[in-house]
């Protein structure tokens, strides 16, 4: 951490915190800032598997557990135990490490396949325990009966205004968070995993150890997306731990780019548009999506922001495809 | 939790009986489809995440053809060549497209099309819930057997499983084609170079994978209600198959799907809420002992 990069991501963070600051009290539309919001759920969400994914080459298919954990938890805690918010939170997020440490201690060994189905077993698993768990989780009701959110510290999160600056504020320190991981020596030691997990090892690295940590930091960050979900909605439904959630997760960061680290955020902006645009125009939703994902892992074979950046690159380097490090 | 009932099961051989044959056919379905999924990882090196969606086309191809011809024999066959049909052209037409590719994209297509699929079912035949009905031929009173309740088509079904198993495990072991389809999984680029045509072989092998899925679900028909989206469980559930029985073995696919089999049939006495979860336990407990699998030769 530090160095002019950390000082030049801080800038970025706080130019574009106060740009999403500004905008309740300039376009004010609520409709575009429920938007912001499920952009901030979902892109924290995306962000956090590109950890795993792009950097570090473990191909998650159940990352969507952490997404209803989050919710759920956070949303049990504030229904039964009356903890004040920010102490829910933290302890949201505690819940969350310590299910992954437990998941991920199973899964980090697997080859990248098997990885990715035993990842999505056990997300079935949450998912079939939150249906089936009806006394405790309202089984396929979800949890009803609202999240209550007392203020704290002054700050009143059933005013949509300020829940909406509080997602932003979540959203862009989770994504400063994660810029820092990936910039930090174990972001680069996650990368030489992924290259060559052979050569790590040689070198003394303890892999398994590494790919802990990381599955487990990526679990953290898509639980704040799952809290910042539950908060809008009001309540968690078993959906939010479907495995559906999962396969949207990996199409957003391959929409977006995941050698860029922004691309995951692209991604979602781009998905939810998407989202709210077919569902409004037909009932197919499957069908349509099905085919966009189709036209991008067949026809363009990377996400959006990798595509442009490697353009970018390309013309400024004379080279056509440049090659890149990230 | 209900031990009492699981032991009181277990001590009774009419309820033996019946859940080891419930056991037996849950068993058998999944081995149909683990079966072509663990035969199409095997050859192409893909793992075919739509491989539920054709379980759900068999289903549905069944229905309609037993429903137009009125035999259930042609429309066991019709759902495996349905089923072979859509395999073959989404092997040759699409997978064939991101081999060698990372395993993101072959999920991302195989994604796309499990929408794509679902949605196509529910364009057909509509969203709603459909059941086949017990064919005519299989209308006639249970066998009791040491006081167990066993209907008549189950034992079909489990025969014309059984058949498939010993026929798929002969040819592969005994036959040319079977030799070649083991050497292209061995080594791909050896077997073309003796001039074999890998793609045929491959989109073959993919139609057989679909096939089998397909036949799985015609038989399932009768006995399971139809719904968009009803792939996706037995999808899981054979996946956990071959993680348990190692990927790419047949032996273990079949063994692994008689546990979880059996598993889901006794468990549902012990611990009715669990079920699910008791799959996953043991496959947990088989991945942290063995993570190749019982039968599994590769290193995972």
């Amino acid at each position: 951490m530090g160095g002019p990069s950390f000082a030049r991501d801080c800038a970025v963070a706080v130019v574009a915190l106060a740009v999403l600051a500004i905008l309740p009290f300039t376009v004010g539309s609520t409709a575009l800032l429920d938007f912001v919001i499920r952009c901030a759920a979902f892109g924290l969400f995306a962000t956090s598997l590109n950890l795993l994914v792009g950097y570090g080459g473990m191909i998650s298919f159940g990352h969507g557990m952490f997404f209803g954990l989050g919710a759920y938890a956070f949303g049990l805690l504030m229904q039964r135990t009356g903890l004040p918010l920010p102490v829910a939170f933290l302890a949201t997020l505690v819940i969350n490490a310590a299910i992954a440490a437990i998941i991920g201690a199973i899964c980090v060994r697997l080859k990248e396949i098997y990885f990715a189905f035993v990842t999505l077993a056990f997300q079935m698993l949450i998912h079939s325990l939150i249906i089936s768990w009806v006394g405790f989780t309202g089984g396929d009701q979800g949890l009803r009966g609202g999240i209550p959110r007392p203020p704290f510290l002054g700050i009143d999160l059933s005013n949509h205004t300020q829940l909406y600056l509080a997602s932003c504020v979540l959203l862009v320190v989770g994504l400063l968070l994660m810029r820092q991981v990936v910039e930090s020596p174990f972001g680069y030691t996650l990368r030489m995993i992924r290259d060559n997990a052979y050569r790590a090892r040689f070198l003394g690295v303890p892999v398994w150890r590494m790919r802990l940590v990381a599955f487990v930091l990526a679990a953290v960050f898509a639980s704040m997306g799952g809290v910042i979900m539950s908060l809008f909605v009001s309540g968690a439904y078993p959906e939010f731990a479907y495995w559906t959630i999962s396969g949207e997760g990996i199409f957003i960061i391959m929409l977006g780019g995941i050698s860029t680290f922004l691309g995951p955020m692209a991604g979602t902006v781009i998905l939810l548009l998407l989202n709210d645009w077919v569902t409004r125009l037909t009932d197919h939703y499957g069908l349509v999506l099905g085919v966009v994902i189709l036209f991008f892992a067949i026809g363009l074979r990377k996400g959006l922001l990798d595509f442009a950046v490697d353009w970018v690159r390309g013309r400024r380097t004379g080279l056509g495809e440049a090659p890149r490090d990230a | 939790m209900d031990l009492d009932a699981l032991a009181g099961c277990l001590t009774s051989t009419a309820c033996l009986v019946t859940q080891g044959t419930s056991g037996f056919i849950i068993g058998m379905l999944l081995f149909l489809v683990a079966v072509g999924l663990t035969l199409i990882f095997g050859v192409l090196k893909v793992v075919n995440f739509t491989h539920g969606a054709f379980y759900m086309l068999g289903a549905y191809a069944a229905f309609t053809a037993y429903q137009i011809s009125g035999s259930f024999v042609v429309a066991l066959i019709c759902a495996a060549a349905a089923t072979a049909l859509v395999g073959l052209v989404f092997e040759r037409v699409f997978i064939s497209r991101v081999y060698g590719a990372s395993v993101l994209m072959q999920l991302l297509v195989c994604y796309a099309f499990v929408l794509i699929f679902d949605d196509v079912v529910r364009l057909i035949w509509g969203p709603e819930f459909k059941s086949m009905g017990m064919p005519d031929t299989f209308q006639v009173p249970p066998l009791f057997i040491a006081g167990g309740v066993v209907p008549p088509f189950y034992l079909f079904l489990i025969a014309v499983a059984l058949a498939v198993a010993a026929l798929l495990g002969l040819g592969l072991a005994r036959t040319r084609l079977g030799k070649v389809i083991r050497a292209a999984a061995h080594n791909p680029g050896m077997v073309s170079a003796l001039g074999i045509d890998t793609g045929l072989i491959y989109g073959g092998v993919f139609a057989l994978g679909g096939a089998l899925a397909g036949l799985a679900g015609g038989l399932a028909a009768p006995v399971r209600s139809l719904t968009p989206g009803m792939g996706f469980s037995i999808l899981i559930e054979s996946f956990i198959v071959t993680v348990i029985g190692g990927m790419g073995s047949i032996l273990g696919a079949l063994l692994g799907a008689l546990m979880i089999g059996f598993i889901r049939s006794f468990g549902s006495i012990g611990f009715p809420l669990f079920t699910d979860g008791l799959m996953y336990v043991f496959m947990a407990l088989v991945l942290i002992v063995k993570p190749t699998g019982l039968f599994g030769r590769e290193v995972a």
